[in-house]
């Protein structure tokens, strides 16, 4: 008899998954923020060049349409911000096509929540609450830690990330013993970044402490604002534990004119890549022309804050069925 | 031969990298919510038995080596190669003593081993786990011992030197392991 039918989880993972998420709402609920749902299965999908999407079709003869599985419930999100829902959060799947490994899951569990009229510092105040809030029960986590992008870079690898120079940059990785990263990276300056700080610096982001580095590059954040104070960063953060990224938060763009530049620039790339045709979120446009309240949203990948509070190796611990039994 | 793509990566899977051939030990998929996809993989030169890493773009891929194990005889030293022999067809290959390495001092005539081919060729010798070999050398051992505590080195017909309890006597077969050189048992006849 075939023995895949079996959950790869433990039953105490169960328990940790439903006790996390009672916890989460509890969270939320005490401080007066909705929960909502959004259609996974949309007309239009994120454009992001670095993010592939699934699409299903709906068949309904004579009339065909392709339809796409979210990549994150951020749009459908920002309309209901936009028709006046105020600060709302919600727990659902996502879907990432070709996302497959230790840390990765194509489709996989999001918590997704948006704060009316907060800045990205109380955002970051807000994510560091609500992990050592639910991480209570399972680890003691120390002192949140928060640093700029650019602090980071320079502390682990002597780099200025504001300032592309590729000499500086191939010797850096050179010297740690990585001379394909010129080949692979060659002057293409955000590749460069997300090399260096995918294998240089975000594995030692955040030992036992959340970890929270904001001002990220501009080239890099496609839905963040600018800093009005250094136009060369945006109000973006990442969340790290145990070297993990658990999540992502911008304070929010809310030009409609900006984001509909930032939207064809990335499907412009796509096409450079040669990625699969999106379509582009008209009805996101024009709830943001609408207006979008000033207003700072994260999202926080569950799987894995279930795998650091649980010290997994590996997702399938926390995933009853993951990708390759589902 | 064909094409692998860093998808496909996985333990195992024999790849030519830099010229040489190559097996992917670990595969781990890199990549940044907003960022670009990589692989950072493990990979082991099987010329040279050096491990290494190296990242590639997700997407990208490597020629396959044609790099098969297979089950061979042991014939004999001739001072400058060992000989093989596939058992069921017959055909030999020499093979030079350099790449038969350590592999050497657990060869004993006529017994079966791994010979991992590349383009035909013999690439590396593996012994199989447990050997059994005579001692031809070893100290006399205390009488009453059986514990086993202490031990003392025992010289094997092959060459191979290894630590045995002081119960064991020259001239008895002992079984070894060979992926870590320790003694398991003596074999009675």
């Amino acid at each position: 008899m075939r023995d895949d039918w079996q959950p790869t989880t433990a039953i105490s993972a169960l328990r940790l998954r439903a006790n996390v998420l009672d916890c989460l709402r509890r969270f939320f609920w005490a401080r007066d923020v909705l929960e909502v749902e959004t259609p996974l299965l949309g007309h239009a999908c994120g454009t992001d060049a670095q993010l592939d999407f699934f699409s299903a079709q709906y068949c309904a003869p004579p009339i065909q349409e392709t339809l796409f599985l979210q990549t994150s419930p951020e749009f459908a999100m920002k309309r209901l911000l936009a028709a006046g829902s105020g600060s709302i959060y919600q727990i659902c799947k996502a879907f990432r096509n070709g996302e497959s490994g230790r840390y990765h899951n194509p489709e996989f569990t999001m918590l997704e929540w948006y704060r009316v009229g907060f800045t990205l510092t109380d955002l970051m105040d807000e994510i560091a609450e609500l992990i050592r809030t639910v991480s209570v029960p399972y680890r003691t986590l120390e002192a949140p830690q928060r640093l700029s992008y650019q602090d980071v870079f320079v502390q682990y690898t002597g780099l200025d990330p504001l300032v592309f120079c590729v000499e500086a940059y191939s010797a850096c990785a050179q010297a740690k013993n990585q001379p394909e990263a010129l080949n692979l990276c060659g002057d293409d300056h955000v590749l460069w970044l997300d090399y260096i700080f995918s294998h240089f610096i975000q594995p030692f982001l955040g030992a036992n402490a959340v970890c929270l580095i904001y001002g990220y590059p501009a080239c890099q954040s496609s839905l963040a604002r600018l800093n009005l104070q250094n136009p060369l960063v945006t109000e973006r953060v990442e969340v790290f534990i145990d070297g993990i990224e658990l999540g992502n938060g911008y304070y929010e763009l809310s030009d409609a004119q900006e984001q509909k530049s930032r939207f064809e620039a990335e499907i412009a790339e796509r096409q450079l890549k040669d990625r699969p045709d999106v379509v582009m979120d008209e009805r996101l446009l024009a709830a943001l022309e609408t207006g979008l309240p000033e207003c700072a949203g994260v999202a926080i990948g569950i799987d894995r804050l279930l795998m650091v509070l649980s010290a997994s190796k590996n997702l399938s611990e926390v995933i009853n069925f993951p990708f390759d039994r589902a | 031969m064909a094409v692998y793509s860093t998808n496909e990566f996985k333990a195992g899977l024999k790849i030519m990298l830099d010229n040489d051939p190559c097996a992917i030990i670990e595969n781990e998929f890199v990549k940044p919510g907003k960022g670009q996809a990589f692989n950072r993989v493990k990979i082991r030169n099987l010329k040279t038995d050096r491990v290494i890493e190296r990242t590639f773009k997700s997407g990208e891929s490597l020629e396959g080596a044609d790099v098969v194990d297979v089950e061979m005889q042991y014939l004999y030293n001739d001072g400058d190669f060992r000989h093989f022999m596939m058992p069921d067809t017959f055909e030999q290959y020499q093979c030079d003593q350099k790449l038969v390495g350590d592999a050497s001092k657990w060869l004993k005539d006529q017994d079966m081993c791994t010979v991992t081919l590349w383009n035909d060729a013999p690439l590396s010798v593996t012994p199989i786990n447990f050997v059994e070999l005579a001692i031809v050398e070893t100290d006399p051992g205390v009488r009453g011992d059986t514990s086993g505590g202490g031990g003392k080195p025992a010289k094997l017909e092959t060459g191979a030197v290894v630590r045995v309890p002081l119960f064991v006597q020259q001239g008895e077969v002992i079984k070894v392991d060979t992926r870590t050189g320790e003694y398991i048992s003596r074999v009675k006849d």
